[in-house]
């Protein structure tokens, strides 16, 4: 044997407070095909992750291709030999792109030109039998075809070692078939290749060559298929598995014994349904359905992912009204208001849908107060519940914390706490280890044979679907037999169950298609992809961004038409210019003068006059209800006094509640006080009350001292701050929380790369943004532009720079979409709003305020919006505020490319 | 509807916000640093203005002119020549220049009425108009007092006593931290209630709460209080401790009532929250959304600029915000101590949004529910 293609020495790996692996040794062999066996979640696709370089090394020696995956620099030069594709549906694959695009995609990764990429592209779909579908968005295909899609993309780059994490889970029989044979013929078109596979199917892992068993983070054995029969002198590779499981885990484990079933007859069905029929727009996913489930049986549903069982299962939970067909419960239609079938019924969905943030426990409690059981039962029937399902041991702590199995005993727990009368479970044991599973299965064969509880069960394991009483195959959407497992086999005269649905699989799909066999082409090997910075990558990344932006019109569209609302509402809104301010007059004096000096003020634009004041306790209530902003007193005897010269005081109060409205109110009043005794004075000819001097006041870039011309080029800034930075911070974290993230992790696009390739889609999106901001600056609003339009776009290019770059800088450490949101939103409205010299110059802050104010891009930005909109400036006066927008960008990328990690830890 | 079921949920509501250590932060943050950092970074309406003199008289009239503007109103003027005025301001570096002309002091006794001119950036409006103002009072009384010593000036005999109450100092930090209390509030429970609702959606659960025996009017109901509730701890932490406590803020009025007022708030923003999750089919619509109404609801309030000042058509709009009532009742329970019975309309004005909204997000949730699961 060659040297081992990977060998791992001492590996640990920790998850907070969970072991994912603990202390593994193991050589896996080159050249061969190699399997990880166990049930979810002991530690196979963290191993894989690791060998793959995608998750960081902790503890021990990981060497894959002859050096240590924990350092940089052998990552990034074996990084382009190896080929990863991760667990879950099309999880690397971007749903709005077409499975051409999809290909293209990493094909521009690992730098190829654009010729070798269209020829590999045709090999590969021509070999896949994708090529018919090229066009379709990926989103669209069936589970077998994402993973044959995946694959394509995994190969594009002829990696010497291929790692599939479960490429086959949730696939249908014959598309596992055809993706095995896939793999079959590149494997002898390459001899070289190592392939690695991680797979919870027994059967499958049967015909691999070299197989590591593991469980609880361990490996238990290896070795080829036969001589782990031999080791254990078993038949089947599952009796095998659970033979070299740890002697306590194995306690208590016996075969599956169904006794028959037996139905009075007569007896109304509990279950029946006729011509069930759901549409989703022009996509039919169920159609026309019908059968009948009698009391106490136990009925699977068998199919692939996304052929129309859970849609079906939902339809008669009322969870889904049916486009068309009925469905009966106990006799009555469904009906999604009647809250009392609901109580008959338990239900438990396909993923674990608990709260996870509530304890055993709790989540036990909750439905059963949720299903009104009496306050005074629910204690007992809790722990009823918990003993039957064996939860009494961790009944205080959170289901994170839980293996699958228990999670899944938990959720059924949950389904029966109110004691239905039927079952509908869908998929309850995708992923459960063989004795969990077995376990499971005891407690619903009791459950229908000595309480009578219906089970309505969908799966896509065949030895369950054996379990069932009676089986129905589902494929797109359609029944194709309904019959028990035994008649199934028969009738189509296959040995196996997974033979027969073969069997009516293509029947139903026509005369075969097979994939045309042609040779997967051996592209002479491309350049080496360079390491260092790469623009081709780059733009791979800002193509793809793009195209999904193109793709959902939704978050462009609210982007771009957002943008505009907001200045719309913001720019006629925030108005300075102080107006139509409500006063009334505690008028004591009622002589002409006094109502000269009423008239006097209530005749300004400024003011609005409200029904006179009666007295003391008027004038309080009125502004203390804020019905007056300015009360004006005048004394007894005001006109006789001002006749003869002798001193009066008016007295004016002023609503504080809004200082900045109180001092333009008091400016006002200041100044018709002052303009009122100098017309009187005028008026009564007295030369020495002319003023000795004047002050000519000049408003300089906005004469009419108009708030819009002040108001519009800075919501510009504003509104160039918040929107591309939330963009750019959900395009990053999006793609943590769906998982194409780690197509960053496995490739050789380096930090940069990314970081910039995402961030160039988002920068020309703020630069259509801009120019239709400044547009409806210029139309709508009529604030003409008066200096230089080529000084702002530079700026607005820079400034956007930045505001996306601190976006990307929010992303390196936020790890949700709801986090990035409210993380952007923090580092963006207060700042650019409060310290960026949008309402209050900069020199006028203190503090944290002034500080930022000083360093945030936006407060620069604003300086050269004002500068060019209302103050007739270019490039040249203008060039203290530019630099430190070309500082800003750079800097931020820097510093995110720096958090950034291009492994998962 | 089952009151038990709407207080079961509730409390699950709380047990989930509770084990979410982002939102909680967020929260925290939100109540206190965020108030206490927009209450003291606002300044005094006039407050370090920058301003620039061109000294061409330097007369000991013109020395007693600059001397004249200090800190805090103004920042130390710059001493600047003419041709370095244009670019300063330019440059925004000053918001004021004040040109003093050659031979002002001799013009001024010669009794010639010499002109000062001063230059004003009228993009800066909010310290446009009320420094032009104090400038203005800030030279004549020099100019007057210097002239006394000179010659009797006519000091006019009607004066005007100006008294600002509820706030008589004008101190914009009162005004800043309540408001910062409010917008926090409005986004706080948009958020919260929105991101329950696409919580359940994400974690799959709604679709378990639909098979069993609640109603859409149980859940958002739940949601709404268990929400509304935590907004209203905060809000009581927020006022005693920020508010009142560190940043001394002298409250007129009953906090309890205000808080009476923020609760009926909190109804109609968690519905309107409610809504949005119906609305948004992924967190980066959901974002976009909430900017979208956020902006508008705090700006147009009338608690960043006068209601006054706005067009007529954006006050009428307005009045149908939650937001626009609630900053008239705050202002008018905390800084004028006003009672029940004088801010009554604006709570039936809340009831009312609130009521409104929370029929039409019912409506809504109820006709999305089943596309949720």
């Amino acid at each position: 044997m060659t040297a081992p293609i990977a060998r791992l020495e001492g590996v640990g790996l920790r998850y907070g407070r969970t072991v994912a692996l603990d202390d593994v040794a193991l050589d896996i062999p080159a050249g061969v095909m190699a399997g990880l066996i166990g049930p979810d979640g002991v530690g196979k696709s963290s191993l894989l992750a690791l060998v793959s370089g995608a998750r960081a090394v902790q503890a021990g020696r990981v060497t894959v291709l002859g050096g240590s995956m924990a350092d940089a620099r052998h990552r990034d030069a074996v990084g382009p030999r190896i080929a990863y594709m991760p667990q879950g549906l099309g999880k690397n694959l971007y749903p709005t792109l077409s499975v051409f695009e999809n290909i293209d995609f990493f094909g521009r990764l690992f730098s190829q030109d654009r010729a070798e990429r269209e020829q590999r592209i045709a090999d590969l779909v021509a070999a896949t039998g994708l090529a018919p579908f090229v066009d379709r968005p990926a989103g669209k295909l069936s589970g077998g075809m994402k993973q044959k899609l995946s694959l394509c993309c995994a190969l594009i780059h002829d990696p010497e070692l291929l790692i599939l994490d479960e490429p086959t889970t949730g696939v249908d029989p014959l598309s596992r078939r055809q993706f095995w044979e896939l793999i079959g013929r590149i494997r002898a078109e390459r001899p070289g290749m190592s392939v690695l596979v991680a797979t919870a199917y027994m059967e499958e892992a049967a015909r691999f060559d070299w197989l590591a068993a593991m469980d609880g983070g361990r490996v238990l054995a290896t070795g080829a298929p036969t001589e782990l029969l031999a080791q254990t002198g078993t038949e089947t590779l599952e009796a095998a598995f659970i033979a070299l499981l740890p002697e306590a885990k194995r306690a208590g484990h016996e075969a599956v014994h169904r006794p028959p079933f037996a139905s009075p007859d007569g007896e109304a069905p509990a279950i029946e349904a006729r011509g069930l029929t759901m549409r989703f727009g022009d996509f039919t996913a169920v159609d026309h359905v019908s059968f009948r489930i009698r009391r106490g049986e136990i009925f699977g549903f068998l199919g692939s992912n996304g052929c129309g069982k859970t849609t079906t299962m939902k339809m008669l939970t009322g969870l889904l009204p049916a486009s068309e067909g009925e469905a009966f419960l106990f006799g009555a239609p469904v009906d999604a208001t009647n809250l009392d079938t609901r109580r008959r019924v338990g239900y438990m969905s396909q993923a674990f849908s608990l709260y996870t943030e509530l304890t055993v426990r709790q989540n036990l409690v909750l439905h059963a107060k949720l299903f009104g059981l009496p306050a005074s039962a629910i204690p007992d029937r809790v722990q009823a519940m918990a003993d039957r399902f064996g939860l009494s041991a961790i009944m205080d702590t959170l289901p994170d914390a839980l293996p699958l199995g228990q999670r899944q005993r938990l959720s059924l727990a949950v389904a029966m706490i109110h004691g239905p009368e039927m079952l509908i479970l869908d998929e309850p044991t995708s992923g459960v280890d063989p004795i969990a599973r077995d376990e499971f299965w005891r407690i619903l064969i009791e459950l229908s044979r000595r309480d009578r509880v219906t089970i309505f069960i969908s799966t896509h394991f065949m030895n369950e679907a054996e379990r069932c009483d009676r089986i129905s195959l589902m494929h797109a959407g359609r029944v194709l037999i309904s019959d028990t497992p035994a008649a199934i086999v028969a009738q189509s005269g296959a040995a196996t169950l997974e033979e027969a649905f073969i069997h009516h699989l293509e029947e139903a799909a026509g005369p075969v298609t097979a994939p045309a066999p042609a040779p997967v082409a051996t592209v002479a090997p491309g350049h080496a992809s360079r390491r260092g910075f790469d623009l081709r990558r780059l733009l791979s990344y800002s193509r793809r961004e793009a195209l999904e932006l193109r793709r959902d019109p939704v978050r462009a569209t609210l982007a771009l038409l957002g943008s505009m609302i907001l200045m719309i509402i913001m720019g006629y809104g925030i108005s300075l210019d102080v107006e139509n301010l409500t006063f009334a007059v505690l008028d004591r004096d009622q002589t002409t003068t006094s109502q000269d000096y009423a008239l006097n003020i209530a005749g300004s634009r400024y003011f609005l006059e409200r029904p006179p004041i009666t007295d003391h306790a008027d004038l309080d209530r009125r502004m203390e209800a804020g019905e007056i902003s300015l009360a004006i007193e005048i004394p007894p005897g005001f006109g006789r006094d001002v006749a003869r010269g002798r001193a009066v005081e008016v007295g004016a109060w002023i609503d504080g509640a809004m200082p900045s409205r109180a001092q333009t109110i008091r400016g006002y009043v200041q100044a018709m006080h002052q303009q009122w005794v100098t017309q009187r004075a005028e008026r009564n000819a007295n030369a020495s009350a002319v003023t000795p001097f004047s002050i000519e006041i000049r408003y300089r870039y906005n004469p009419d001292v108009r708030s819009l011309v002040a108001m519009v080029p800075a919501v510009i800034p504003i509104l160039l701050m918040l929107i591309p930075a939330m963009l750019t911070a959900l395009s990053v974290v999006r793609e943590k929380e769906l998982g194409s993230i780690v197509n960053f992790y496995v490739t050789p696009v380096t930090r940069l790369e990314f970081l910039m390739g995402k961030q160039l889609p988002y920068l020309l999106l703020g630069m259509l943004n801009y120019l239709l901001l400044v547009g409806l600056a210029l139309t709508l609003f009529g604030v003409p532009l008066k200096g230089s339009f080529w000084a702002l776009t530079a700026a607005t290019a820079l400034y956007l720079c930045a505001s996306t770059a601190l976006g990307l800088l929010a992303s390196t450490f936020l790890r949700s979409q709801v986090a990035a949101t409210f993380g952007t939103a923090v580092m963006t409205i207060l700042p650019a709003v409060q310290f960026s010299g949008v309402i209050n110059p900069v020199s006028s802050l203190e503090g944290i305020g002034a500080l930022i104010g000083h360093i945030y891009p936006t407060a620069h930005y604003v300086t050269i919006a004002r500068g060019t909109f209302s103050k007739s400036l270019g490039f040249a006066d203008l060039q203290p505020s530019f630099l430190p927008l070309l500082i800003a960008g750079p800097l931020l990328i820097a510093v995110s490319a720096m958090l950034l990690r291009k492994q998962e830890r | 509807m089952r009151l038990s079921h709407i207080a079961t949920l509730g409390v699950k509501e709380l047990r989930s916000l509770l084990r979410d250590p982002i939102l909680l932060v967020l929260i925290i943050y939100s109540f206190t640093f965020a108030i206490y950092a927009a209450a003291t970074a606002m300044p005094e309406t006039l407050s370090r203005a920058s301003i620039a003199i061109v000294d061409e008289d330097r007369s000991p009239v013109a020395q007693r002119i600059i001397d004249a503007f200090q800190p805090p109103y103004f920042l130390p003027p710059a001493m600047i020549t003419q041709s370095e005025m244009d670019e300063r301001m330019d440059d925004g570096r000053d918001t004021f220049a004040v040109d003093i002309p050659p031979h002002f002091q001799r013009d001024l006794l010669a009794g010639r009425q010499p002109a000062i001119q001063l230059n004003v950036d009228a993009t800066r409006m909010s310290q446009a108009f009320t420094g032009s103002g104090y400038i203005q009072s800030i030279i004549s009384e020099e100019i007057v007092a210097f002239l006394q010593r000179y010659r009797a000036v006519d000091v006019p005999a009607i004066g005007l006593a100006l008294r600002a109450r509820f706030n008589p100092v004008l101190e914009e930090a009162w005004f800043g931290a309540v408001m910062e209390v409010i917008n926090q509030i409005t986004m706080l429970s948009i958020v919260l209630a929105g991101a329950a609702l696409i919580r359940e959606r994400e974690h799959g659960t709604i679709e378990h709460l639909l098979v069993m025996p609640v109603t859409p009017f149980e859940i958002m109901t739940a949601k709404v209080w268990a929400m509304a509730l935590v907004v209203l701890v905060a809000t009581a932490v927020a006022m005693t401790v920020v508010v009142q406590g560190a940043l001394g803020v002298p409250i007129q009025g009953s906090v309890p009532l205000f808080l009476a007022g923020a609760a009926v708030h909190v109804f109609a923003t968690t519905a309107m929250g409610i809504f949005l999750g119906t609305v948004a089919r992924s967190m980066p619509q959901f974002a976009l959304l909430l900017i979208l109404v956020l902006l508008p609801l705090e700006m147009l309030s009338g608690g960043t600029t006068p209601r006054e000042s706005m067009p007529t058509l954006v006050q009428v709009v307005m009045e149908a915000a939650p937001t626009t009532h609630f900053v008239l009742l705050a202002q008018g329970i905390l800084y004028r101590g006003a009672g029940f019975d004088v801010v009554w309309p604006h709570f039936a004005a809340l009831a009312a949004i609130g009521a409104a909204l929370f029929g039409f997000a019912l409506a809504r949730f109820r006709a999305t529910i089943g596309q949720m699961a």
